[in-house]
């Protein structure tokens, strides 16, 4: 009975520590004027900044880019080693997990250099953060896409696929890419919350995205400023949320099938 | 392939650049100067109190966060709960920076939630000083994310304690108390202490919350390496700031590692 109350105790007080700025970003965007009250002209106002709308669609767009970009290089990549050169298989995990030990902020220091010829082969466009973002997802990318292969059995159905005349691009996209779709999903929604929350890079390297205009009209305006962060903040729970209802709803349906004996809950009674 | 190619250049090239950029001046003539002046004076200071509040908001949030996950853990699996907690502490984790500075200037900034009903009170919060903006706030926000990912990286540790284990403990002749001290706290211990060092390694990269809350002086080494980056005063503070990268890089490495040694500990008997 104790233990319960201490349950509910911890839920209650580190619920309140979590859920009262949150609460407090709600009340303090939705303050009216000088003469009090409530109003949404900080909401309003989101549509109105062009700096801000202009930031908002930079990191939409990065994020997509990043997603693709972030498929389109790791998933053939890791097809390939879990495949044909399982010895690369440590190198990859350690370049891919390398960004970890990396702070983005040190990134910076040795990108910035690197950055100077991107902007002059590509122009001065915000979209070529994508590049050094792609680094930045990759441990997340990584653990969500060898889960998601290692959970099915690829050497069989690709050379199943293969014996019935297949090529690699037909395996991949027809067969790979079916099997590892929620791995794929998370690991595309893990990048998109990501990036919508990248401010270290975008800041330093002097391009502006969603977190650097917050940032930065944040200094005159502070109630716009906190309604973005809580609308971003609401984003990004809602698509985490709805990961994890669908990656729930998997692991339920697999559960099922594991042919390995489960211990049988037979003392369960005891714990009552 | 294509991979190795970019990783090379985003990646390894870069990480290149600062390994090497710290041990030579800006003519490219090889030197220890930067070295020895990023271990010194206000760059060691700041070095140094990065590392407090690193090590202090990571024993705070892995006890907290700690608990929090096994107030979640003993609720439903598949409960409503556990899922809006860990979806929560998934964004909160990972969001980060700018809007969660954002999110505690509306609770404790100067026009803040808290602040205007604690001072329509009588009480002002500020009275000791602008701690929001100081060391003392950073370590409030830093606990702010530091919990959420405990919560994330500790919750798989919790779930891989099996019932029979308490129950063998019970038919024993243990007590609720002789389970945790004997069984469940051993049995945790390598995983609550990896996750401290990775909430650790977590603080004491993190940039974005620092930047958006301390905008004038830098108490901590990320934002030592902001203000050399973005003043163009002096030629050659550029490897200054690629010292000061390298020191950080080491110690996270350092930690990291030990983390991946007691995580092989931890799945001998979670798993």
């Amino acid at each position: 009975m104790s233990v319960r109350l201490f349950r509910y105790g911890i839920l209650l007080v580190l619920g309140t520590f979590f859920l009262l700025p949150l609460f407090a970003m709600l009340e303090f965007s939705t303050r009216g004027g000088l003469e009090g009250g409530r109003d949404l002209s900080a909401w309003r106002a989101i549509g109105d900044d062009p700096q801000l709308v202009d930031a908002i669609l930079t990191s939409l767009q990065l994020a997509v880019l990043t997603s693709v970009l972030m498929l389109v290089l790791l998933l053939p990549t890791m097809v390939w080693v879990h495949l044909r050169v399982p010895v690369l298989r440590r190198l990859v995990e350690f370049l891919c997990l390398l960004p970890l030990v990396i702070p983005a902020i040190v990134l910076v220091v040795g990108i910035a250099p690197l950055y100077s010829w991107v902007t002059y082969f590509l122009g001065d466009s915000s979209l070529t953060l994508t590049f050094v973002y792609v680094v930045l997802v990759l441990p997340y990318a990584f653990r969500a896409l060898e889960s998601g292969l290692s959970a099915m059995d690829l050497r069989t159905l690709s050379e199943a696929a293969r014996s019935l005349g297949a090529g690699w691009g037909t395996v991949l996209l027809r067969v790979v890419l079916p099997g590892v779709r929620g791995a794929v999903l998370s690991a595309a929604l893990l990048t998109v919350a990501l990036v919508l929350g990248e401010f270290t890079l975008a800041s330093l390297l002097n391009f502006p995205n969603l977190q650097v205009a917050v940032n930065l009209i944040g200094k005159r305006d502070a109630a716009l400023s906190i309604a973005v962060s809580l609308a971003a903040l609401l984003l990004a729970f809602g698509l985490l949320l709805a990961l994890s209802i669908v990656g729930g709803r998997r692991r339920t349906s697999r559960e099922v099938e594991p042919l390995a004996p489960t211990p049988a809950p037979a003392t369960d009674g005891v714990r009552a | 392939m294509p991979f190795l190619l970019y990783v090379g250049v985003f990646l390894l090239y870069p990480t290149l650049v600062v390994v090497a950029g710290a041990f030579v001046d800006s003519e490219g003539v090889p030197t220890l100067d930067n070295v020895r002046t990023a271990a010194t004076g206000p760059y060691l200071d700041a070095f140094v109190r990065s590392l407090q509040l690193s090590a202090l908001t990571a024993v705070i949030g892995a006890v907290l966060g700690a608990l929090l996950a096994w107030a979640v853990v003993t609720g439903r699996p598949d409960g409503a709960l556990r899922r809006v907690v860990t979806s929560a502490a998934g964004v909160l984790a990972q969001f980060g920076g700018v809007t969660l500075a954002f999110a505690f200037l509306a609770t404790v900034g100067f026009e803040g939630l808290v602040t205007v009903w604690l001072r329509d009170r009588g009480l002002d919060i500020f009275a000791g000083g602008a701690w929001i903006f100081e060391l003392s706030g950073l370590a409030l926000v830093y606990t702010y994310f530091q919990v959420p990912l405990m919560v994330i990286v500790f919750l798989p540790a919790l779930d891989g304690l099996k019932p029979q284990w308490r129950e063998a403990a019970r038919s024993l002749g243990g007590t609720s108390w002789t389970y945790w001290r004997r069984v469940a706290g051993p049995v945790l211990a390598p995983a609550f202490l990896g996750s401290t060092l990775l909430l650790f390694a977590n603080a004491f990269s993190a940039y974005a919350t620092a930047a958006a809350l301390v905008s004038q002086g830098a108490p901590i080494a990320p934002l030592q390496i902001r203000a050399l980056q973005t003043s163009e005063v002096i030629i050659g503070q550029q490897n200054l700031g690629r010292a000061l990268g390298l020191g950080m890089v080491l110690v996270v490495t350092g930690v990291m590692l030990l983390y991946a040694l007691l995580q092989r500990r931890t799945t001998r008997w979670l798993r």
